[in-house]
């Protein structure tokens, strides 16, 4: 496959406030990810890196610097646009799930469709949709359950589905096992390696290093510049046999 | 996202909170039901009323005596206004004049047979009276103008009086004793019912000067004299009724020797007094309007309380939708239909109350309610627009909402 660049940030700046309260929670962040890249974001609390994932994920805007998406800047894009831009081109996975409380696994999944503006997509469609994307994360039996309903490994995989379900071509996880056991967070890294395998391109914060060591690259921030970028290749490997293993 | 899916998804959200739901509706279906019944009971009233002035003759023109000069308490008598004779002079000077009447009432026992009727209203007037006050005659005929010169001791019964006096037997040709004087009756009217708080059906009809020799107290005839309160003109069209009226106040001066504007009587009509009616049932009306008005606003107010709770407790929804896709216009109507459908579901059951009420009121009470559909139209108009106006402040507060901020919520 051939590679192309999704993501690419030239001095990428977001500054809050003004004056004595002046914070500059990213400061000149250039990075460069490619199709198929599995991507770790590090660093300690407060170093920038939910900053920096809300703009890569199109939630709010650089102060300074531009950031080109899959060939488009939209550094300078109006709220309409980006939440366009949101819905097509990038799949959200939260560490509190964040999905619609009272509402089935099937009705989670289905909410990009709400807002994708596509004629064509009927109601069969999107509900066939919807279920195949259950289905594919291992939850095909609990498309009818609530939220509520389902442990915290399962609604995470419900909210892997929705992020899947308008194809996009990032998947931007803010520490996605940050809230689950190690036996559930397990699963939901297997879930995310298969997705890469799959050709899936993913960023993910993550404070658990041997997490972050099973994915191609590790960023690590501080103070909102990056600090190094390491290399993972061979341990992705060992990731896999590890699996395997099990 | 069409229409249908967003109306979809508003009702879809109602429905999670079905009671807090209700609640909200309520002070809207209230303001509704109100406006409805409130305007079908004074539209009743109204056409009561109306009915009732009109039952009382057409075309009429009543000249009222202005007893400011002297005054009744005075003793010796009194100056100014209307007397017996007026009456002849406009029957027999004016053009356009059907009929005129003047009426002099009293209370009398009566008696027939065996029969006693105690406080009986006996009505003194002039032949005119049933042309002029749209009265007709069952059996039997009025008396004419010379037997109310001559002071003929005849009367005409009203309908419900004649069946208490004489049962199925005919009344015509029978005597009568009225306090302590004989009469023949020679007529029994045709069924009037009640006209204001008057029975007219209960009434003994007699000329008007047997009244005022025989049943006006002596002291109360030596200071009022051949003075009458009213009289009642009937015109023979309504186009002559301006004037008639103006003829009526040149003669009426002239006779009196007064200048116009200081006459000692008013002519008044009909219309007048189905206008001044109407002025306040209308101002009682709007007043109703304005009671039910508020409490629409109390229920949009309502609405836009619980609309600002549900946009705080859902703010972890709203990001939730931005995250993937939402704008802030697809944020707003999500919550300006969610306003929308409370007032319009609202008004609905509003309406079904107002009218169902409106009906049951007029039913089961002796209230009359006329139901007047422009009364629902607005109501429910009004409804809808209460919605979309205390839907919009919270509606936009959502839509405006930075995504991480709502995401981050709790
Ligand atoms: N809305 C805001 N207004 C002002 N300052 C902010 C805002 N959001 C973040 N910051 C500041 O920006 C810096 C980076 O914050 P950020 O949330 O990106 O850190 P983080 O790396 O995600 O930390 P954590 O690991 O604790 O989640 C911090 O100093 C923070 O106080
Ligand atoms: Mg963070």
């Amino acid at each position: 496959m051939a590679r192309r660049t999704i993501i690419e940030t030239i001095d990428l700046t977001k500054i809050y406030g003004m004056g004595d309260a002046r914070v500059a929670a990213l400061d000149g962040v250039s990075i460069h990810i490619e199709t198929g890249e599995f991507v770790a974001i590090m660093g300690p609390s407060g170093s920038g890196k939910s900053t920096l994932m809300n703009i890569l994920g199109c939630l709010s805007r650089p102060t300074g610097g531009r950031y080109i998406l899959d060939g488009e800047d939209v550094s300078d894009l109006d709220k309409v646009q980006l939440a366009a831009i949101r819905n097509r081109k990038i799949g959200y996975i939260f560490q509190s799930y964040n999905l619609l409380p009272r509402t089935t696994a099937l009705q989670n999944v289905m909410l990009p469709l709400q807002y994708d503006r596509i004629k064509e997509r009927t109601a069969e469609k999107r509900v066939a949709l919807a279920a195949k994307m259950l289905k594919k994360v291992g939850l095909a039996e609990r498309i009818q359950h609530q939220p509520q309903e389902l442990s915290g490994g399962q609604q995470q995989r419900v909210a892997i589905a929705r992020a899947l379900i308008n194809d996009p071509v990032l998947i931007m996880a803010d520490e996605p096992t940050g809230n689950l056991d190690s036996k559930s967070g397990d699963e939901i890294m297997n879930l995310l390696h298969e997705l890469h395998q799959q050709g899936a391109t993913i960023v993910m914060v993550t404070h658990d290093p041997e997490i972050a060591s099973y994915t191609q690259r590790t960023i690590h921030l501080r103070d909102g510049k990056i600090e190094k970028i390491v290399h993972n290749g061979a341990n992705e490997h060992k990731r896999a046999e590890k699996r395997s293993e099990k | 996202m069409n229409s249908s899916e967003v109306i979809r998804i508003a009702w879809g959200a109602l429905l999670k909170n079905k009671v807090r739901s209700l609640l909200t509706m309520l002070g809207i279906i209230i303001g509704v039901a109100a406006v409805i019944i409130m305007i079908a009971i004074s539209a009743g009233t109204e056409a009561t009323i109306s009915e009732q002035i009109t039952s009382l003759g057409s075309n009429l023109v009543f000249v009222t005596s202005n007893f400011s000069r002297g005054g009744m308490g005075g003793g010796g008598g009194q100056t100014g206004g209307l007397v017996y004779d007026d009456a002849f002079a406009i029957a027999d000077e004016i053009d356009g004049v059907k009929g005129v009447v003047v009426e002099q009432s009293s209370t009398q026992t009566v008696k027939a047979g065996n029969v006693t009727l105690d406080g009986v209203s006996i009505l003194g007037s002039t032949p005119d009276f049933p042309s002029v006050r749209d009265m007709e005659l069952e059996d039997g005929r009025y008396f004419n103008q010379s037997e109310v010169d001559r002071k003929q001791k005849m009367v005409v019964l009203g309908h419900s009086l004649a069946q208490e006096l004489f049962g199925d037997s005919d009344p015509i040709g029978q005597q009568v004793t009225v306090g302590t004087t004989r009469f023949v009756v020679i007529g029994v009217m045709a069924e009037k019912g009640l006209v204001g708080d008057v029975d007219y059906d209960a009434r003994l009809y007699m000329p008007i000067t047997v009244v005022l020799q025989k049943f006006t107290p002596t002291q109360f005839a030596k200071i009022v004299g051949d003075r009458v309160r009213m009289i009642y003109v009937e015109v023979d069209d309504q186009d002559n009724l301006e004037d008639v009226i103006f003829q009526i106040e040149v003669l009426l001066a002239k006779r009196h020797d007064v200048a116009l504007d200081e006459a000692d009587f008013t002519v008044t009509t009909q219309q007048d007094i189905i206008g001044t009616q109407e002025a306040t049932t209308a101002a009682f009306r709007s007043l109703l309007a304005w009671v039910a008005g508020v409490s629409l606003i109390v229920g949009g107010i309502g609405i836009m309380n619980i609309m600002l709770v549900s946009v705080t407790e859902r703010t972890r929804e709203i990001g939730i939708r931005q995250s993937v896709g939402a704008t802030p216009n697809d944020i707003r109507w999500q919550f300006l239909t969610e306003a929308l459908l409370l007032s319009l579901v609202g008004g609905l059951i509003g309406t079904f109350i107002g009218v169902g009420g409106s009906w049951l009121f007029g039913t089961v009470s002796d209230m009359r309610t006329v139901i007047v559909p422009t009364s629902v139209v607005v109501a429910f108009g009004s409804a809808a627009i209460v919605g979309a106006f205390f839907g919009f402040y919270p509606a936009n507060k959502a839509a405006e909402l930075d995504p991480i901020e709502a995401l981050r919520h709790e």
